[in-house]
């Protein structure tokens, strides 16, 4: 069993003692420990279950790679899933939960599906399921849900905080291994901006516990030393518990910075996601010993070499008190020396014919039993590793010994870390020694200036003694930096001495000739279980692809991307399909790196600030009577004020029959308000608008439409000329920096010699629509202006002093009532509104909103951008012909309306609708037709397009484009209603209420 | 005439840097061609300062004036006295091509101030834009995005920063340059 | 995320602060003009694997559109330049000449 030794460890301090839970259970480990090694002190083998088959399973890896010890970690606020206990670092309180279990980690009932395991296999989800369908909805899937495994989704509001941070650097440095640190004092010495970053919370990576020597003392020292060199130079910046998650286009990269995982604070931000731009990443990135593929390999206590000798030397964590390493490569050595090395016993199974190399020679030294030829045919226990049985590993499996051991140490070689250089499209080369991928330097991603701008250094370059890993990225950050500042002489590379290695000898299932039955408890894919006969079957079904075999077999598709899979995979598949691994390809590693918390891409962007919200002058008074809101754009517009004691809809009558009545006021400052100006803006009003808008006189106004060059109805409002070459355009409330954006587009862009300057002072005026036949007598007692009938008529505009405020005043409407907008600077509309208020008093001036608008305008028949339009329909459709010039040779939209399917007579157009019975026609219903279109979908022949109760008319009221409608008056068509029924309407003149316009003009 | 009051009324909030609404701020924007010696040299004689070269700004008595585009100038001015400076420039400019326009209430100013790195670094939060002091330094217009709103940014020195955004969002960046300037979250990095 | 460099305010411009416009070097075709011209100009445009000539406008910025010549397989940027012109400038075309010889794009080379 696991447990703590009495002496040792790196990075745990013993006079800090750590309390936490598992499973409710209070445990005990050290400052420095990680949950993984607290477990383990702790003798906690089993973490967790496995995905498919629920199998036991234990704590594999020492890093970011582990497969499978998924915790839950907090509760409620805090809760989160799927952390890995490998990367959890120790706290006081720490909670953590295991996963994908029912009713307990000991005892599991999905554990069933491992007996049911050979009709499971590859690809069943895919072939079970097909039919018949009905099963899909009400049984496979509720099935599939519960059992689906790792965390549940957390349940409540996220209490931490988070925010992004962005940088941008020459050289980012990916990796605080020796490699990293080496890159990171070339590059700075060379003259660069230099960020390094490490994911853990120690600098120095694999090198300390693998007893590295550079420039003649330990790594340790070595390491602490290069980092007081590099925190002393200006131009490096240095970021622990920072993991490169993500490399983009153009040097684009994101790093996850945890800032109190390791020590929660509530009041700081959690994590930071840094967006960095970078002139050239490094990746120093390390790599990842490989587990080999024996029967039983996933049994807990079944563990990499290399976390093994990382417990031991890190934490004084002992994963076994018999240790069997199975290795086809010297780094197994290293750990049974380790482990000899803490008192514990050690027995290397090599898988080579002959084990020469120094470190098998001073394994021998120390008393370590060496067994070469020899490999495990299966590892056998109940939930726990009790017992291996060797063979000759290139036989089938005959057991040539039992050996009794409680921990297996798999040393299958190391693949580098190859995912950043991928993640923007950097190619891999296969290096036979070592069996790895490592990066192609001549099929790097390249960057804006054509060249490659992500480097591999180190380990993580294919790069494996010390030597070699100093010199590599030495020279390889010299040259990021260099090709970035152009300049600069980086110092010598650290020194250490050559090591003599043997040759790896790859073995992909071990033994080479393995039964069947071995092979389907040979796991590749702890995360997803998947195992070697479930490749094989894939192979053998078709999937040859390495990206068809993935997604049938779910290989590398878990959490883990595949970190320890993905080479025993491909080389498993190679093998089924006879061809060299290369040749099969690898698939393509996407970020993030390592999971990320959605707290950290979403940043600053969560609650209050989840989006921009524009508040006009006047919110606040909104806010503070009754407004209910509605979102239009990022604005907040009162779609009604409501009152005590009144719902939504009563709110919305009484405030239509205010207006209608005595006065109502509308805050309409939202409104767009573009300023056209220069010798040439005539010109250009013309293009813009389907009107003639260059004759339009100083001081009146036009209501005005346009069109996007592709003929559609894009916005409208009214046109105000304010002097020879100056006019305001007013657009809908969504369309000010759309329309600002389309005007500057065609000048900047098109007719870029024409004089024309516009302005966006949208917000530069609160606008205060006072509308209703009392309107006239609340303006008259505010005074300073003419605004009667003849001193301002319909559809002109004024300027002037209205009582304290210097105002412009227009007389439009869109109500069909008496109506005056009235724009006054934006930091005098709090007070002017309030003035109006006052002013209005005796006429109970009544307040509105956007719905009592809407109804207005559509008892008037007015339209409405979004309602009756939706990027497909014309003003012709619209029967506003009457808008389009006759007399302009070109405007916006012009040639496109000329199109056949444009002019075809059969569109639908624009009718007024009224149901038979009064009631309020449902929103987008459509007017069925007679039979079935080719489609076989039941014919229709119009749509509703806007549909209210009209307080005013005491009935429903609706418009819609209907096919030749304005020729089908009287004619009652069906509507469809989402239940099934259909209800009878009417086809009408879409002008509802007061069609004469008598009430506005007076 | 009605007093008139900015979007946040001067609220601040202190944090690993102050967050300051500079309250009411004279703004015109100023449009014209720079190519054309009769706008520049209008402009200066009206204004009493040159056109700035690109990003910068010049600065004189009560008033700066910006580099926007290569065709729109920003003269931040006391807020009483933007018509005027308006009246001024469409006077003095009449016959030459130009738009000049009262955008004060139009915009809110914020003053960002504290620790030169800390000012950075709360800004940095926030924007993409390129801050490190080589690429940004003192007296330099860098027009940007904060989080999901636009935005002008410049040094007034290097503890002291100005963000100008439109006024409808004013509420929004200071909730973000607050939070962003929340103690202990200082990325120290500058 | 790209970094393009906008002529106009000589910022290098974070995509963030871009806003993407499509084709380059477009010619409008307006009334009078045939259906096919009128339908080429609308809607048919150039897709490549290489050269490529966008519009951008720094939008979070001054303001201004421009034009980018770059590859859209390598994003290698050959340069940004004005979006007043009608046709990519020389200087333009010799950079990209260099990486990519023997380039084509519609009717420019």
């Amino acid at each position: 069993m696991s447990h703590r030794l009495e002496t040792g460890g790196r990075l745990i301090d013993r006079t800090v003692p750590r309390q936490f839970t598992f499973n409710g259970k209070t445990m005990r480990g050290y400052a420095g420990d990680t949950l993984a090694s607290a477990l383990l002190g702790q003798g906690q083998m089993l973490v967790g279950r496995s995905f498919k088959y629920h199998r036991p399973r234990g704590i594999v890896a020492s890093g970011a790679e582990e497969p499978n010890a998924l915790m839950s970690l907090g509760t409620d606020k805090t809760f989160e899933p799927n952390a890995r206990a490998t990367t959890t670092e120790l706290f006081d309180g720490l909670a953590a939960e295991s996963q994908n279990h029912w009713p307990s980690l000991e005892f599991d009932i999905g554990e069933i599906n491992a007996k049911l395991s050979r009709f499971l296999p590859a690809g069943f989800y895919y072939k079970m399921f097909l039919w018949p369908r009905s099963f899909w909805k009400h049984v496979y899937e509720p099935i599939i849900r519960k059992s689906a495994g790792l965390g549940r989704a957390p349940r409540h509001r996220d209490a931490d905080h988070y925010e992004h941070f962005n940088a941008t650097v020459d050289v980012l440095i990916v990796g605080g291994g020796i490699a990293g640190l080496q890159a990171a004092k070339a590059a700075g010495e060379a003259g660069a901006d230099v960020l390094l970053i490490e994911q853990t919370a120690h600098w120095g990576g694999r090198a300390p516990v693998d007893g590295a020597v550079i420039d003649r003392v330990s790594a340790d020292e070595w390491v602490s030393t290069t980092l007081a060199t590099l925190e002393a130079m200006p131009n490096v910046r240095l970021r622990m518990r920072t993991m490169g998650a993500g490399v983009y286009d153009h040097g684009y990269a994101l790093a996850y910075e945890r800032l109190t995982d390791h020590a929660p604070d509530p009041s700081l931000p959690r994590h930071r996601l840094w967006r960095i731009r970078a002139g050239r990443i490094v990746t120093a990135t390390g790599a990842i010993e490989r587990p080999l593929s024996f029967a039983g390999n996933d049994l807990p206590g079944v563990m990499l070499a290399s976390a093994v000798r990382d417990y031991v030397t890190n934490y004084a964590v002992a994963p076994g008190q018999r240790t069997v390493v199975v290795t086809n490569n010297d780094d197994g050595y290293r750990t049974a020396l380790t482990v000899q090395n803490a008192g514990l016993e050690a027995v290397v199974l090599d898988a080579r014919s002959g084990a020469t190399g120094p470190l098998a020679e001073a394994a021998r030294a120390a008393g370590i039993r060496v067994m070469t030829g020899r490999g495990i045919s299966k590892v056998t226990g109940k939930g726990k590793v009790e017992a291996v049985a060797v063979c000759d590993v290139l036989g089938a499996g005959a057991v040539l010994e039992e050996l009794q051991a409680d921990c297996v140490a798999m040393a299958g070689g190391w693949s580098p870390v190859v995912h950043l250089w991928s993640h923007c499209g950097g190619k891999l080369t296969w290096q036979d020694d070592g069996a790895l991928f490592r990066p192609d330097p001549k099929r790097a991603p390249t960057g804006a200036d054509g060249a490659a701008f992500v480097l591999a250094a180190g380990t993580a370059n294919g790069e494996f003694t010390t030597a070699d890993v100093l010199s590599d990225a030495q020279k390889t950050g010299e040259a990021a930096a260099i090709q970035v500042v152009a300049s600069g002489k980086a110092g010598a590379a650290a020194t250490a001495d050559p090591e003599i290695v043997q040759a790896m000898r790859p073995v992909w299932t071990m033994p080479e000739k393995a039964s069947y039955a071995l092979r389907s408890k040979a796991w590749l894919d702890y995360q997803n279980d998947v195992k070697v006969t479930d490749v094989e079957l894939a192979a053998r079904e078709g999937f040859e692809s390495v990206e068809h075999a993935k997604r049938y077999t779910t290989l590398g598709m878990a959490t883990d991307q595949g970190k320890l899979s993905n080479i025993n995979g491909l080389a498993v598949l190679a093998g089924q399909l006879g061809q060299d691994i290369p040749k099969v390809g690898t698939t393509t590693f996407r970020p993030p790196y390592h999971p990320i918390s959605m707290g950290a891409i979403a940043g600053e962007a969560r609650g209050d600030l989840f989006q921009p919200i524009r508040k006009t002058p006047i919110h606040d008074w909104h806010d503070a009577n009754g407004a209910h809101w509605e979102p239009v754009g990022h604005w907040r517009r009162p779609y009604a004020f409501v009152k005590e004691g009144e719902d939504i809809q009563t709110a919305v009558n009484r405030e239509v029959l205010a207006t209608r009545n005595s006065v109502g006021l509308l805050d309409a400052s939202t409104l767009g308000k573009l300023v056209v100006k220069g010798p040439d803006a005539g010109r250009f009003m013309d293009m813009m608008y389907t009107n003639m808008m260059s004759t339009l006189a100083v001081g009146k106004c036009r209501y005005g439409l346009m069109c996007s060059e592709n003929g559609f109805l894009s916005d409208d409002g009214v046109v105000a000329r304010i002097d020879e070459d100056t006019w305001l355009c007013h657009t809908t409330t969504g369309g000010a920096d759309r329309i600002h954006a389309h005007m500057e587009e065609w000048l900047q862009t098109e007719w870029w010699n024409w004089k024309v300057y516009v302005a966006n002072v949208t917000e530069q005026y609160a606008q205060i629509g006072v509308v209703g036949p009392k309107a006239r007598d609340v303006l008259i007692k505010l005074g300073g202006m003419d605004l009667s009938k003849d001193g301002l008529p319909f559809m002109q505009w004024a300027e002037g002093a209205l009582g304290q405020f210097s105002a412009r005043v227009f007389r439009i409407s869109f109500s069909g009532e008496l109506s005056f907008e009235i724009a006054v600077p934006a930091s005098q509309g709090r007070a002017f509104w309030d003035a109006l208020l006052e002013a209005g008093a005796e006429f109970r001036i009544t307040p509105y909103g956007t719905e009592a608008l809407h109804i207005m305008r559509a008892e008037k028949g007015f339209i409405m951008i979004g309602d009756e339009t939706d990027g497909t329909v014309i003003p012709q459709d619209l029967g506003l012909n009457w808008a389009i010039s006759k007399k302009k040779e070109d405007f916006l939209g012009k040639r496109a309306q000329e199109r056949d399917h444009m002019t075809d007579p059969l569109r639908w157009k624009l009718v007024g609708l009224e149901t038979l019975d009064g009631s309020v026609l449902p929103d987008g219903s459509y007017a069925v037709g007679e039979g079935m279109n080719a489609n076989g979908q039941r014919v229709v022949q119009g749509r509703v397009t806007s549909t209210y109760h009209s307080p005013t008319l005491d009935r429903g009221i609706a418009m819609g484009l209907v096919e030749l409608g304005p020729d089908r008056m009287g004619e009652v068509m069906e509507f469809n209603r989402v239940d099934g029924t259909y209800v009878l309407a009417k086809i009408v003149h879409q002008v509802f209420f007061d069609r004469d316009g008598d009430k506005q003009n007076v | 005439m009605s007093e008139a009051v900015s979007a946040l009324a001067g609220s601040s909030a202190h944090g690993f840097v102050d967050v300051t609404e500079a309250g009411l701020v004279g703004m015109v924007t100023i449009r014209g061609d720079y190519g054309n010696t009769e706008f520049r040299d209008k402009v200066a004689t009206l204004l009493g300062l040159n056109v700035p070269d690109q990003r910068q700004m010049t600065t004189g008595g009560t008033d700066k004036l910006l580099w926007m585009s290569p065709d729109e100038l920003l003269l931040v001015c006391p807020h009483g006295e933007a018509d005027a400076r308006v009246g001024a420039l469409s006077a003095g400019l009449s016959g030459v091509h130009h738009l000049a326009v009262n955008v004060s209430d139009a915009r809110a100013a914020f003053c960002v101030k504290g620790t030169a790195s800390g000012v950075r670094e709360a800004l940095a939060k926030l924007s993409p834009a390129d801050l490190r002091a080589s690429v940004l330094p003192v007296g330099e217009v860098r027009r940007t995005r904060l989080a999901q709103v636009p935005a002008a940014i410049w040094l007034e020195s290097e503890d002291r920063a100005m963000v100008v955004c439109f006024r409808s969002v004013a509420g929004y960046v200071f909730d973000l340059l607050t939070q962003a300037s929340k103690p202990g979250s200082e990325p120290r990095y500058f | 995320m790209l970094i393009l460099k906008c002529p106009y305010c000589g910022v290098a411009c974070d995509e963030t602060e871009l806003d993407a416009g499509g084709e380059a070097h477009l010619t409008r075709h307006g009334p009078g003009s045939s259906d096919n011209a009128f339908e080429e100009y609308m809607f048919m445009r150039e897709n490549p694997r290489g050269v490529h000539f966008e519009r951008w406008r720094h939008a979070y910025g001054c303001g201004k559109w421009f034009h980018a010549a770059r590859n859209t397989s390598t994003l290698e940027v050959f340069g940004t330049y004005s979006a007043q012109v009608i046709e990519p400038p020389k200087d333009i075309r010799e950079a990209i000449s260099a990486k990519v010889p023997g380039w084509r794009w519609r009717d420019f080379a």
